[in-house]
């Protein structure tokens, strides 16, 4: 293993803030659509698979887009990691809180 | 010994990936610890890098095969509307769990949580993957990059043992039953 640095974090920290925010997209979109009739009812792009079918794949929607769009904002870049991992770790965080039916209830 | 092609679809997608996936999560752990930290364990071998570029594209590809037969093969059996004035209930699971206040909260709470945290695993696995793909060895150099890596995988691992260990009692309480019977051998007669 070489011990310099040969490629940017920016492509890395592209991913990991992308599935950050797929994940917050995730619990947000649970959280909407067991909040809202009409949201639910929105959500059901399938319907054997209920609403299930529409936060799901539109949290994947989210996740690739902003992955695509930050891959090409930030590959070959030195981005502030500490930072925007943070950031990551917060949305994956909120993420799973939303989908837990005990907070959801609560909020 | 026979089996409902139901219940098949739901081992596919329980023991085939679930299982299969808790398994893999515990491996990667380690094979990315070891090479993430070097010097703190014993060193990994020239070979190593490449095996886990093909390990965590196996567990994406896993990953991804739980969710999409849970959500899209198996759910909607879980849970298809009853007839009105259906008594028996076997055949409809979530109504099943639903009908009794001794198991409503497996589908309440079980499956509500399941079938939505259940997609973190492939996500997480996915980006963990595709880091490790482009960065390789170099990513020991990326100290903050890497705990971050890390701790999605460890969140991917909590996540599928979630979905899984209630995926497992739902199917114990109120199983998925129907379709056509495989045969699978014949028994012996008593």
């Amino acid at each position: 293993m070489s011990d310099t640095v040969r490629i940017t974090n920016g492509s890395g920290v592209a991913a990991v803030l992308a599935a950050g925010v797929g994940s917050a997209a995730l619990g947000v979109l649970a959280f909407a659509g067991d909040k809202s009739a009409a949201m639910k009812a929105m959500l059901n792009w399938y319907t054997p698979t209920g609403a299930l079918s529409g936060v799901t794949t539109a949290a994947i929607i989210v996740w690739l887009v902003v992955w695509v769009l930050l891959e090409l904002a930030w590959k070959g870049k030195t981005v502030a990691v500490g930072r925007l991992t943070t950031v990551a770790l917060i949305l994956l965080l909120v993420g799973f809180l939303l989908t837990f039916p005990p907070i959801v209830d609560l909020i | 010994m026979e089996i409902t092609t139901r219940a098949l679809w739901t081992l596919i997608h329980g023991m085939g990936f679930g299982e299969l996936y808790l398994l893999a999560c515990s491996g990667a752990l380690v094979e990315l610890y070891r090479f993430l930290f070097p010097g703190r364990v014993a060193e990994v071998g020239p070979g190593s890098e490449q095996f886990l570029r093909v390990y965590l594209i196996s567990m994406a590809v896993v990953a991804w095969g739980a969710v999409l037969t849970g959500a899209y093969v198996v759910y909607p059996w879980y849970r298809a509307a009853a007839p009105a004035g259906t008594v028996d209930l076997a055949m409809y699971p979530q109504k099943l769990l639903m009908a009794h206040t001794s198991t409503s909260g497996w589908h309440s709470l079980g499956m509500e949580w399941k079938e939505h945290v259940a997609w973190f695993a492939p996500i997480s696995i996915t980006m963990a993957a595709f880091v490790f793909l482009r960065y390789g060895a170099d990513l020991k150099h990326h100290k903050q990059l890497r705990a971050a890596v890390m701790t999605f995988v460890v969140a991917s691992f909590l996540s599928a043992g979630a979905a899984g260990f209630f995926g497992a009692m739902i199917n114990k309480y109120a199983p998925v039953e129907g379709g056509a019977t495989i045969h699978l051998m014949q028994g012996e007669a008593k």
